[in-house]
C-alpha cells in the first residue's frame, strides 16, 4: 500500500498536509480499502473550530459507515465539493482528488508531531 | 472459526475475509458494487457453504415438515422446493428456510440460516416426537450459487441436466462437472436468475467443481462475489434476511410473508398467527427509499413528520443498480402504504423518506 512521505497521518487513517497554516485533510489508502467502495462524504462543519480528534463528519461505504476524525485543532474552511457528485474518488485517488476538507491549523507544530508515513505504516501493518 | 472448502480459493483471490455465523467468510474480492453489477447483467459465484442442511426422512418426515414449518409442504412433488419458515410459539420467527422434496412423502431436505444450525435443530427435533430420521449433513454440504443472467449459459457446458430450462424452484440431482450426485437447483437470492448447487466435499469434489466454473465462467466474465454484494442483491429484491428483518419477535405475517403462512394445515403457531390475520397486524414491515441524501442502517428509527418514533430500519444500503438509498423497516400500519412520507433519524437528523413497493425500482 501506498503512503506518501510528505504527508501526515493519525492512528484513525487520516492524513494531513500542511501548506502555511493551511491543511488539506483526507483518508488513506488503508482506510479507503477497508470500509470499500464510498457513496457519501458528509461535512457539516465547515467555518467551525474543533479540537483534534473530534469528529468532523461521516464517510459511507455501502456496507458502513464511519465517523471522520480531526488530526488537528483548527478551523473547517472548505469541503472537496467534487465529492457530491463523485464520492468513489476517494477510493481511487485518496492522497489526491479524493481529499476531504481543508481548514486552518491552530498550531503548525501539531501536524509535525503525527505520525510519519514509516510511522503510520507500522500502525496497519 | 470454521472454514468452507473454498476459504483457501478466497484467500488466494484476494478476499477480504470476515467471520460470519462461526465461518471464515469472503466480504468481497474487487468491491460490493463491481460484484454487484456483475451478478445483474453477467455471472457471479457466491461459496454460501455455511448454510445448513438436514435430511428429514421415513414415513414421518413430511408430518414433521408439516408440523414446524409456515408453507404447505405436502403441495411439494419430488424435483420442487419451496421458501417456507419456522414460526416459534409466540408467533415470531425461528428461521427462514428452503424445503426440498427429494422423494415425495419420504426424502426431504431443509436448507436453514448459518447463524441458527443448532436453533432450528434443536427446534425441529423438540417436535419430532413420531420419529422421523433427521440427519445434519451441513458440515460435509458444499453449496454454492451462481448468479446472474449468463449463469445457467456458462454452467450448462459442465452438465446434462438441462439447466437452462429449469423451472424456478425446481431442481434436479445429477452428474455436474465429473462429480456425481450434484444437486442443482433454480433458486437464488439475487433476483438475477442462476442456480444454487448442492455436493459433498469428498473426493476433492469442491476443488473440482470450483475450478471447472472458473474454467468455464472466467473467460465470460464471470466473477466471484462475497457476502457484501449479496446483501445489496437481496436487498433491492426486498428478501428478508434472518436477524435483520425477520427474527424471533416479527411474524411471518408482519414482515410480508403471508403468502407462506397457510392455514390449510395445522403447524406449531397457527392458531395465532390466525388470530393475528383476523385482527390484522399493529406493524407491517416496508421498503422505503431516501428522498433526502443519507443512508439508512439496520437499527435506525423511523419517524412521522413531527418526530414521533413510528418504527425501526431493519436493513438499509445505498442500492448500488439503483443509484439511490433503500431500507426496509417496520412502520405502524397507517404508515405501510406505498407512497407514504416518513422520515429516518440518521445520527441527529430527521432525512425524508417515502415507502414504495418491493423489490425496488
Amino acid at each position: 500500500m501506498n503512503f506518501p512521505a510528505n504527508l501526515r497521518y493519525t492512528k484513525d487513517h487520516e492524513w494531513i498536509s500542511l501548506e502555511g497554516n493551511v491543511a488539506t485533510v483526507g483518508i488513506t489508502e488503508f482506510a479507503q480499502r477497508e470500509l470499500g467502495d464510498i457513496v457519501y462524504v458528509e461535512v457539516e462543519t465547515i467555518g467551525k473550530a474543533l479540537e483534534a480528534g473530534a469528529v468532523f463528519g461521516t464517510v459511507e461505504a455501502v456496507k458502513t459507515v464511519s465517523d471522520l476524525f480531526l488530526p488537528v485543532s483548527g478551523t473547517i474552511t472548505e469541503l472537496n465539493p467534487d465529492l457530491a457528485n463523485a464520492p468513489e474518488t476517494v477510493n481511487t485517488d485518496p492522497y489526491g482528488s479524493g481529499w476531504m476538507i481543508k481548514m486552518t491549523v491552530n498550531d503548525p507544530a501539531d501536524v509535525a508531531a503525527l505520525l510519519d508515513a514509516a510511522g503510520y505504516e507500522a500502525v496497519v501493518a | 472459526m470454521k472454514n468452507t472448502p473454498f476459504t483457501s480459493k478466497h484467500i488466494a483471490l484476494g478476499a477480504k475475509m470476515a467471520e460470519f455465523a462461526g465461518y471464515n467468510m469472503p466480504i468481497s474480492y474487487t468491491g460490493i458494487n463491481d460484484e454487484h453489477a456483475a451478478v445483474r447483467k453477467n455471472a457471479g459465484i457466491f461459496d454460501v457453504s455455511h448454510m445448513g442442511e438436514f435430511i428429514l426422512k421415513g414415513e414421518h418426515a413430511l408430518d414433521l415438515i408439516q408440523r414446524v414449518t409456515s408453507n404447505d409442504a405436502s403441495k411439494l412433488k419430488a424435483g420442487q422446493a419451496q421458501y417456507s419458515c419456522l414460526p416459534n410459539n409466540e408467533s415470531g420467527i425461528v428461521d427462514d428456510l428452503l424445503v426440498y422434496c427429494i422423494e415425495e412423502n419420504k426424502v426431504y431436505m431443509l436448507v436453514v440460516n448459518a447463524s441458527n444450525i443448532e436453533k432450528d435443530w434443536n427446534w425441529i427435533s423438540s417436535h419430532n416426537t413420531a420419529g422421523a430420521e433427521m440427519h445434519n449433513i451441513s458440515d460435509k454440504t458444499c453449496l454454492l450459487a451462481i448468479q446472474g443472467p449468463n449463469a445457467t449459459k456458462i454452467l450448462q457446458a459442465l452438465t446434462d441436466i438441462d439447466i437452462l430450462n429449469m423451472k424456478y424452484y425446481t431442481f434436479a440431482k445429477g452428474k455436474f462437472a465429473g462429480v456425481d450426485n450434484v444437486l442443482i437447483s433454480a433458486t437464488g437470492y439475487t433476483g438475477a436468475g442462476g442456480v444454487e448447487i448442492y455436493f459433498e466435499d469428498s473426493n476433492d469434489a469442491a476443488n473440482i467443481i470450483w475450478d471447472a466454473i472458473f474454467a468455464a465462467g472466467g473467460p465470460q466474465g464471470l466473477k466471484p462475489v462475497g457476502l457484501g454484494a449479496r446483501d445489496t442483491l437481496r436487498l433491492e429484491m426486498g428478501y428478508c434476511l434472518y436477524g435483520n428483518d425477520i427474527d424471533d419477535t416479527t411474524s411471518p405475517l408482519e414482515a410480508g410473508l403471508g403468502w407462506i403462512t397457510k392455514f390449510t394445515k395445522d403447524f406449531t403457531a397457527r392458531t395465532l398467527l390466525e388470530a393475528q390475520k383476523a385482527t390484522g397486524v399493529t406493524r407491517k414491515l416496508v421498503g422505503f427509499e431516501m428522498v433526502d441524501k443519507g443512508i439508512p442502517r439496520h437499527g435506525y428509527e423511523i419517524l412521522d413528520a413531527t418526530g414521533t418514533s413510528i418504527g425501526v430500519v431493519t436493513s438499509g444500503t445505498q442500492a448500488p443498480s439503483l443509484g439511490k438509498a433503500i431500507g426496509m423497516g417496520y412502520v405502524q400500519g397507517v404508515y405501510a402504504t406505498a407512497g407514504t412520507e416518513i422520515f429516518i433519524k440518521v445520527r441527529d437528523k430527521s432525512l425524508q423518506a417515502k415507502v414504495v413497493k418491493i423489490p425496488f425500482a
